[in-house]
């Protein structure tokens, strides 16, 4: 067994139980009046300490200088960093040298302090004749006898849209091979709603925040973008003349499908294959979960009881149960239920629980949640995920203003979210230990992300 | 009768018996010199204007005049008239007044033309008074609900009777019952809680005996609130079943 792949399976039995460790320390938190506190994971340990180092640009367009590989370093670094399974090292640690082959790394100069790096990620950048190509390694620098883990080639068209690109797939190469082969995510993409345009339309960004751009253009107010498993559909919720309906929008064809609607049709979920929608519809009286085929048709009643039932999403992992929102007994609850309505369990056990998200592995639902909402309670909503199968629950978010619609990242990593204050609501993420806050937008009111599914 | 007259006439003769022996005591006098001719009298002048000069059929114009050294004055169409007036005519067609005016002096003449127009057409007859959503919203109130809730209150219960009434005697109008959610809770959650809203407010006027083909709900959840500031009075505004035209 070589040193990475030592380091690699230390990795995978401590990152497993990283989140169940989490629920485990969380147990007291149920008693009342107990502070939030950082239960001392030290996460930080457990992370693999990589250096990703600048790479050599061997030969560039003189017109545009070192800009592609400037945006490269950036991106790379900035992926990796994201990634939350790395200690990545400084760059004011980390060796200046920008080794442009296996031949010129020198391995100690990573390994040794200040670096301390057990794996190095270097290469060679090129742009030439409107191509860009870039060969990447990642090293292990305590196997002197065969260091390589990696070596990944890449040529493309040249932009700073393709260097973003190859550092995209550079990383994800890197963090697939060191993250227990989980695929990394810098190439999904977050769905959204925003208002810059003067009314609330469906945008879309990459998972880091780059690249928003409008993808709807209706004019009316559309809410909860739902983005299918394959990424070809988004399924939303466009409120018209006759109500709100379900609207279908090909991501292939850039233009609205057809899609019928009854005018009381919210939030669509996607089944895992692809093949249906489950989603909430009044047709009959009563909001109720209703499931149809991917086509909008053949629409059949899952919930029959009174009170307000509505966000449903889908286990991802199997396929054959359902969470949702249920107002049934007052404020809304948590529930779970199987695909057909039967096996019905009430998740929460008091306060304002609303928007659910499960996670990829199918072990975990984030969703948001008031605990002490009423009126004249303070009204903290904060995002929390809870372990389904002994509904242990911990909360992510503390002290930021109001947070809603959780999404997980398509690798069970990341959280995004909703965040509001002082009126003004944007889209954040988090490691899914609540860890490494930040905004990915700015820029007018954005709300209800909804994460793609790789 | 007869011997009353008799007397009259007895007393009128001695009257002028008496006044003719009076004038025969005066004293001769030497005859005065013939006096100067008298100057001839001036001719007469004179002015007519209408105001307007131009009116519809049925409208009245002003006819305004004066003259001067005039001893008798006419106007046709009108008549004999004062030396200086003003009269009110109210002609069918274009007529053109012509004012002499006659003195010792000679006479002058003066003109004075009102155009009269055709009448505008007649204005269509006034429609039956529409239905304005003014009147409908006052006639039709709002209901308000409590935190989170889509009950009925006994408040909504009297609104909603209120309005049975006026909707029972408009059959022909349809409605459009929309709920609405405070700014607070969950985008999603507000809009099937507003649903419920509407739906409650449908259903007790459903069974009230309105038809339900002629309500449609809808939700605006908190996406379209009457109120926005950050407060309860406000939040309770918007916490409300809304009915309308729907047209």
């Amino acid at each position: 067994m070589t040193g990475w792949q030592r380091t690699l399976l230390r990795f995978q039995s401590r990152y497993v139980h990283t989140l169940s460790a989490l629920l485990l320390l969380a147990i007291p938190a149920c008693a009342p009046a107990q502070d939030w506190v950082h239960t001392g994971t030290n996460l930080g340990a457990q992370k693999i300490r990589l250096a990703a180092a600048d790479f050599h640009l061997s030969s560039f367009d003189p017109s545009q200088g070192s800009g592609d590989k400037q945006i490269f370093d950036a991106t790379l670094f900035s992926d990796l960093m994201n990634a939350g399974i790395f200690d990545l090292v400084s760059k004011s640690m980390a060796p200046t040298a920008a080794p442009a082959s296996p031949q010129e790394i020198v391995l100690t100069q990573w390994s040794l302090p200040p670096a301390n790096a057990a794996m190095v990620a270097f290469g060679t950048l090129a742009v030439s004749g409107g191509h860009i190509s870039v060969t990447g390694w990642l090293y292990d620098t305590q196997n002197k006898q065969s260091p390589q883990v990696l070596a990944q080639q890449y040529n493309e068209a040249d932009s700073p849209d393709a260097a973003r690109h190859i550092a995209h797939e550079f990383a994800d190469a890197i963090i697939t091979r060191l993250g227990g082969g989980i695929p990394g995510i810098a190439e999904s993409k977050i769905y959204y709603v925003s208002n810059r345009s003067g009314h609330r339309e469906i945008w879309q960004m990459d998972y880091d925040g780059a690249n928003q751009k409008q993808i709807t253009h209706l004019g009316l107010i559309s809410l909860s973008p739902r983005i299918s498993p394959d990424g070809h559909r988004l399924a939303f919720a466009a409120l018209g003349k006759n109500g709100w309906d379900i609207r279908m929008y090909s991501m292939d064809l850039n233009r609205l499908v057809h899609f019928p609607g009854t005018g009381s049709d919210l939030s669509p979920a996607w089944s895992p294959d692809g093949n249906s929608l489950a989603f909430s519809s009044a047709r009959t009286g009563d909001p109720e979960i209703w499931i149809c085929a991917a086509s909008g048709y053949g629409a059949h009643k899952i919930t029959s009881f009174e009170g307000p039932d509505v966000s449903p999403v889908w286990n991802p992992r199997t396929g054959t149960q359902i969470a949702w929102i249920s107002g049934r007994t007052g404020l809304p609850q948590l529930y779970i239920m199987d695909g057909d309505g039967t096996n019905v369990q009430r998740m929460t056990d008091g306060g304002y629980a609303t928007s659910p998200s499960w996670s990829p592995n199918g072990q975990f639902l984030a969703f948001a949640w008031d605990r002490s909402y009423g009126p004249g309670a303070p009204g903290g909503q904060d995002i929390y995920v809870m372990d389904i199968a002994s509904k242990r629950w911990i909360q992510l978010t503390h002290d930021i203003g109001r947070n809603d619609f959780p999404t997980w990242s398509p690798d069970g990593r990341h959280i995004a979210f909703q965040n509001s204050q002082h009126g003004q609501r944007q889209i954040w993420t988090m490691l899914a230990d609540g860890t490494g806050q930040h905004a990915l937008t700015s820029d007018g009111s954005n709300s209800m992300p909804n994460w793609s599914w790789k | 009768m007869n011997a009353r007259r008799k007397t009259s006439v007895f007393m009128t003769s001695m009257m002028t018996a008496a006044l003719l022996l009076a004038a025969g005591c005066q004293k001769k006098v030497a005859p005065p010199p013939p006096p100067p001719p008298p100057p001839p009298p001036a001719a007469p002048t004179a002015t007519l204007s209408a105001s307007p000069t131009s009116i519809q059929s049925g409208q009245s114009a002003t006819l305004t005049w004066s003259t001067t050294n005039a001893t008798s004055v006419t106007i046709d169409g009108v008549g004999y008239a004062s030396v200086s007036g003003s009269q009110s005519v109210s002609p069918t067609t274009t007529t053109t007044y012509h004012l002499i005016a006659r003195g010792d002096g000679g006479s002058a003449d003066a003109t004075a033309t009102v155009t009269v127009t055709a009448p505008p057409p007649p204005p269509p007859p006034p429609p039956p008074p529409a239905m304005t959503e003014a009147m409908f919203e006052q006639n039709v109130k709002p209901v308000f609900y409590a935190f989170d809730s889509y009950k009925i209150s006994s408040d909504g219960q009297q609104t909603l009777t209120d309005s049975v009434a006026f909707l029972q005697s408009h059959s022909d109008l349809k409605v459009l019952v929309a709920g609405y959610c405070d700014e607070r809770g969950s985008e999603e959650y507000n809009l099937a809680l507003g649903q419920k809203r509407a739906d409650a407010a449908k259903d007790a006027l459903v069974k009230a005996g309105i038809d339900g083909s002629r309500l449609r709900t809808i939700s605006y959840g908190k996406e379209k609130p009457f109120c926005t500031e950050h407060k309860e009075s406000c939040w309770q505004q918007n916490r409300r079943a809304q009915f309308s035209l729907d047209q």
